[in-house]
Protein backbone atom coordinates (compact mmCIF):
# COMPACT_ATOMS: atom_id res chain seq x y z
CA UNK A 1 0.00 0.00 0.00
CA UNK A 2 1.13 3.25 -0.68
CA UNK A 3 1.35 6.28 1.86
CA UNK A 4 -1.84 7.93 0.06
CA UNK A 5 -3.50 4.56 0.62
CA UNK A 6 -2.81 4.78 4.48
CA UNK A 7 -3.86 8.00 5.04
CA UNK A 8 -7.08 7.48 3.25
CA UNK A 9 -8.08 4.75 4.86
CA UNK A 10 -6.84 6.40 8.31
CA UNK A 11 -8.98 9.84 7.27
CA UNK A 12 -11.84 7.08 6.97
CA UNK A 13 -11.49 5.87 10.01
CA UNK A 14 -11.59 9.23 12.17
CA UNK A 15 -14.15 10.24 10.44
CA UNK A 16 -16.21 7.17 11.56
CA UNK A 17 -15.17 7.40 14.80
CA UNK A 18 -16.08 11.55 14.96
CA UNK A 19 -19.49 9.98 13.86
CA UNK A 20 -19.68 7.78 16.57
CA UNK A 21 -18.74 10.25 18.93
CA UNK A 22 -21.35 12.69 18.02
CA UNK A 23 -24.00 10.15 18.79
CA UNK A 24 -22.77 8.74 22.34
CA UNK A 25 -21.87 12.16 23.69
CA UNK A 26 -24.36 13.63 25.98
CA UNK A 27 -23.35 17.43 25.58
CA UNK A 28 -24.89 18.75 22.82
CA UNK A 29 -22.31 21.02 21.85
CA UNK A 30 -19.37 18.51 21.69
CA UNK A 31 -21.69 16.65 19.71
CA UNK A 32 -21.77 19.48 17.41
CA UNK A 33 -18.08 20.06 17.43
CA UNK A 34 -17.46 16.65 16.73
CA UNK A 35 -19.64 16.51 13.80
CA UNK A 36 -17.83 19.53 12.42
CA UNK A 37 -14.59 17.80 12.70
CA UNK A 38 -15.84 15.02 10.18
CA UNK A 39 -16.90 17.56 7.93
CA UNK A 40 -13.48 18.77 7.99
CA UNK A 41 -11.99 14.93 7.80
CA UNK A 42 -14.39 14.36 4.85
CA UNK A 43 -13.42 17.68 3.22
CA UNK A 44 -9.61 16.55 3.20
CA UNK A 45 -10.80 13.45 1.68
CA UNK A 46 -12.62 15.10 -1.08
CA UNK A 47 -9.16 16.98 -2.06
CA UNK A 48 -7.12 13.75 -1.46
CA UNK A 49 -9.71 12.33 -4.52
CA UNK A 50 -8.83 15.13 -6.64
CA UNK A 51 -11.83 16.89 -6.47
CA UNK A 52 -11.13 20.29 -4.58
CA UNK A 53 -14.51 22.08 -5.51
CA UNK A 54 -16.39 19.86 -3.19
CA UNK A 55 -13.43 20.11 -0.55
CA UNK A 56 -14.12 23.67 -0.69
CA UNK A 57 -17.85 23.68 -0.47
CA UNK A 58 -18.18 21.25 2.29
CA UNK A 59 -15.64 22.71 4.13
CA UNK A 60 -17.39 26.16 3.89
CA UNK A 61 -20.89 24.79 4.35
CA UNK A 62 -20.70 21.50 6.37
CA UNK A 63 -17.96 22.74 8.36
CA UNK A 64 -18.28 26.57 9.31
CA UNK A 65 -22.36 26.91 8.24
CA UNK A 66 -23.88 24.26 9.97
CA UNK A 67 -21.96 24.26 12.87
CA UNK A 68 -23.00 27.91 13.14
CA UNK A 69 -26.83 26.61 12.71
CA UNK A 70 -26.45 24.32 15.62
CA UNK A 71 -24.62 26.02 17.94
CA UNK A 72 -27.31 29.05 17.84
CA UNK A 73 -29.96 26.11 18.23
CA UNK A 74 -28.49 24.89 21.45
CA UNK A 75 -28.30 28.64 22.55
CA UNK A 76 -31.95 29.09 22.23
CA UNK A 77 -32.74 25.88 23.81
CA UNK A 78 -30.88 23.18 26.55
CA UNK A 79 -27.47 22.07 26.34
CA UNK A 80 -27.66 18.76 28.11
CA UNK A 81 -29.04 15.51 26.36
CA UNK A 82 -32.03 14.22 28.96
CA UNK A 83 -31.89 10.44 29.67
CA UNK B 1 -19.26 33.90 24.07
CA UNK B 2 -16.44 34.12 25.67
CA UNK B 3 -13.52 36.30 25.66
CA UNK B 4 -11.57 33.57 23.99
CA UNK B 5 -14.03 33.09 21.38
CA UNK B 6 -14.50 36.97 20.49
CA UNK B 7 -10.58 37.24 20.59
CA UNK B 8 -10.83 34.43 17.85
CA UNK B 9 -13.32 35.87 16.05
CA UNK B 10 -12.10 39.14 16.03
CA UNK B 11 -8.93 37.58 14.30
CA UNK B 12 -10.23 35.13 11.61
CA UNK B 13 -13.27 37.59 10.28
CA UNK B 14 -11.20 39.62 8.09
CA UNK B 15 -8.65 36.84 6.55
CA UNK B 16 -12.11 34.36 6.32
CA UNK B 17 -13.56 37.08 4.02
CA UNK B 18 -10.99 37.81 2.46
CA UNK B 19 -10.23 34.23 1.18
CA UNK B 20 -13.89 33.97 0.30
CA UNK B 21 -13.73 37.26 -2.36
CA UNK B 22 -10.49 35.48 -3.57
CA UNK B 23 -12.66 32.29 -4.12
CA UNK B 24 -15.24 34.27 -6.20
CA UNK B 25 -13.25 36.13 -7.84
CA UNK B 26 -10.48 33.25 -9.53
CA UNK B 27 -13.60 31.39 -10.00
CA UNK B 28 -13.10 30.80 -13.70
CA UNK B 29 -9.46 29.95 -12.97
CA UNK B 30 -9.40 28.03 -10.19
CA UNK B 31 -11.38 25.38 -8.11
CA UNK B 32 -14.32 27.29 -6.15
CA UNK B 33 -16.56 30.24 -7.69
CA UNK B 34 -19.38 31.81 -6.96
CA UNK B 35 -21.00 29.21 -4.78
CA UNK B 36 -18.51 28.12 -2.50
CA UNK B 37 -16.96 31.69 -2.51
CA UNK B 38 -20.22 32.74 -1.56
CA UNK B 39 -20.43 30.02 1.12
CA UNK B 40 -17.09 31.22 2.71
CA UNK B 41 -17.52 34.56 3.26
CA UNK B 42 -21.48 33.78 5.10
CA UNK B 43 -19.48 31.83 7.22
CA UNK B 44 -17.83 35.11 8.38
CA UNK B 45 -21.12 36.26 8.65
CA UNK B 46 -22.05 33.53 10.62
CA UNK B 47 -18.87 33.82 12.98
CA UNK B 48 -20.19 37.49 13.87
CA UNK B 49 -23.27 36.22 14.62
CA UNK B 50 -22.23 33.50 17.30
CA UNK B 51 -19.48 35.22 18.66
CA UNK B 52 -20.58 38.83 19.37
CA UNK B 53 -24.38 38.05 19.07
CA UNK B 54 -27.04 38.51 16.28
CA UNK B 55 -28.25 41.48 17.87
CA UNK B 56 -25.35 43.43 16.36
CA UNK B 57 -26.46 42.94 12.89
CA UNK B 58 -29.96 42.79 13.51
CA UNK B 59 -29.81 46.54 11.30
CA UNK B 60 -28.32 44.98 8.23
CA UNK B 61 -31.26 42.42 7.88
CA UNK B 62 -32.91 44.51 5.16
CA UNK B 63 -29.03 45.16 3.99
CA UNK B 64 -28.73 41.37 2.95
CA UNK B 65 -32.62 41.37 1.68
CA UNK B 66 -31.29 43.93 -0.62
CA UNK B 67 -28.38 42.45 -1.88
CA UNK B 68 -30.01 38.91 -2.59
CA UNK B 69 -32.18 41.36 -4.76
CA UNK B 70 -29.29 42.59 -6.56
CA UNK B 71 -27.43 39.20 -6.94
CA UNK B 72 -30.33 37.18 -8.80
CA UNK B 73 -31.21 40.40 -10.83
CA UNK B 74 -27.69 40.89 -11.82
CA UNK B 75 -27.46 37.23 -12.54
CA UNK B 76 -30.19 37.42 -14.91
CA UNK B 77 -29.69 40.91 -16.66
CA UNK B 78 -26.01 39.37 -17.63
CA UNK B 79 -28.13 36.13 -18.91
CA UNK B 80 -30.01 38.65 -21.09
CA UNK B 81 -26.79 40.44 -22.69
CA UNK B 82 -26.03 38.81 -25.01
CA UNK B 83 -29.83 37.62 -26.33
CA UNK B 84 -28.90 38.60 -29.86
CA UNK B 85 -27.64 35.46 -30.14
CA UNK B 86 -28.79 33.05 -27.93
CA UNK B 87 -29.71 33.12 -23.86
CA UNK B 88 -26.26 33.23 -22.11
CA UNK B 89 -24.27 33.88 -24.62
CA UNK B 90 -20.48 35.19 -23.81
CA UNK B 91 -21.09 38.55 -25.38
CA UNK B 92 -18.24 39.75 -23.32
CA UNK B 93 -15.63 37.30 -24.45
CA UNK B 94 -12.61 38.55 -26.47
CA UNK B 95 -13.50 41.69 -27.23
CA UNK B 96 -10.33 43.19 -25.13
CA UNK B 97 -10.97 45.44 -21.92
CA UNK B 98 -11.78 43.86 -18.64
CA UNK B 99 -12.81 40.57 -18.39
CA UNK B 100 -12.41 40.73 -22.42
CA UNK B 101 -8.75 39.49 -23.01
CA UNK B 102 -8.10 36.09 -24.81
CA UNK B 103 -6.66 32.89 -23.25
CA UNK B 104 -2.39 33.08 -24.23
CA UNK B 105 -1.61 30.04 -25.86
CA UNK B 106 0.53 27.44 -23.71
CA UNK B 107 1.33 27.01 -20.75
CA UNK B 108 0.11 29.88 -17.75
CA UNK B 109 -0.93 30.23 -14.53
CA UNK B 110 -4.28 31.70 -15.48
CA UNK B 111 -4.98 35.22 -16.42
CA UNK B 112 -7.82 37.24 -14.19
CA UNK B 113 -9.04 39.29 -17.42
CA UNK B 114 -10.22 36.53 -19.48
CA UNK B 115 -13.75 34.67 -19.49
CA UNK B 116 -15.93 37.54 -20.68
CA UNK B 117 -19.48 37.44 -18.69
CA UNK B 118 -18.00 34.27 -16.37
CA UNK B 119 -16.47 36.11 -14.10
CA UNK B 120 -19.45 38.80 -13.43
CA UNK B 121 -22.23 35.83 -12.96
CA UNK B 122 -19.60 33.95 -10.61
CA UNK B 123 -19.66 37.56 -8.48
CA UNK B 124 -23.92 37.59 -8.64
CA UNK B 125 -23.64 34.37 -8.39
CA UNK B 126 -21.43 34.84 -4.75
CA UNK B 127 -23.76 38.16 -3.59
CA UNK B 128 -26.91 36.10 -4.20
CA UNK B 129 -25.15 33.10 -1.47
CA UNK B 130 -23.44 35.55 0.77
CA UNK B 131 -26.65 37.17 1.20
CA UNK B 132 -29.03 34.01 0.96
CA UNK B 133 -26.97 31.97 3.91
CA UNK B 134 -26.18 34.80 6.06
CA UNK B 135 -29.53 36.03 6.59
CA UNK B 136 -30.70 32.59 7.29
CA UNK B 137 -27.96 32.33 10.07
CA UNK B 138 -28.38 35.82 10.84
CA UNK B 139 -32.77 35.27 11.02
CA UNK B 140 -31.71 32.39 13.34
CA UNK B 141 -30.10 34.38 15.51
CA UNK B 142 -32.84 36.76 16.16
CA UNK B 143 -35.36 34.31 16.92
CA UNK B 144 -36.78 34.28 20.47
CA UNK B 145 -35.13 36.36 22.91
CA UNK B 146 -31.54 37.73 23.61
CA UNK B 147 -29.57 35.03 25.19
CA UNK B 148 -26.08 35.87 24.55
CA UNK B 149 -24.96 32.60 26.74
Amino acid sequence: MTALTVLQVLLLVLLVMCGVLAVWLKDLLGSVIALAAGSLLLALQFYLLQAPDVAIAEAGIGAALTTALFVLAIRKTRRKEEE
Amino acid sequence: MSVVVRTVARLLLAPVAIFGAYVVMHGHLTPGGGFQGGAVIASAIALVVVAFGAQRLRKQKKTLSVLEDVGATAFAVLAFLGIGVTFFYNALAGTGGLFGQTVPIGPNPGALNTGGLLPLMNWAVGLKVLAGLGSMVLLLGLLGGDDDR
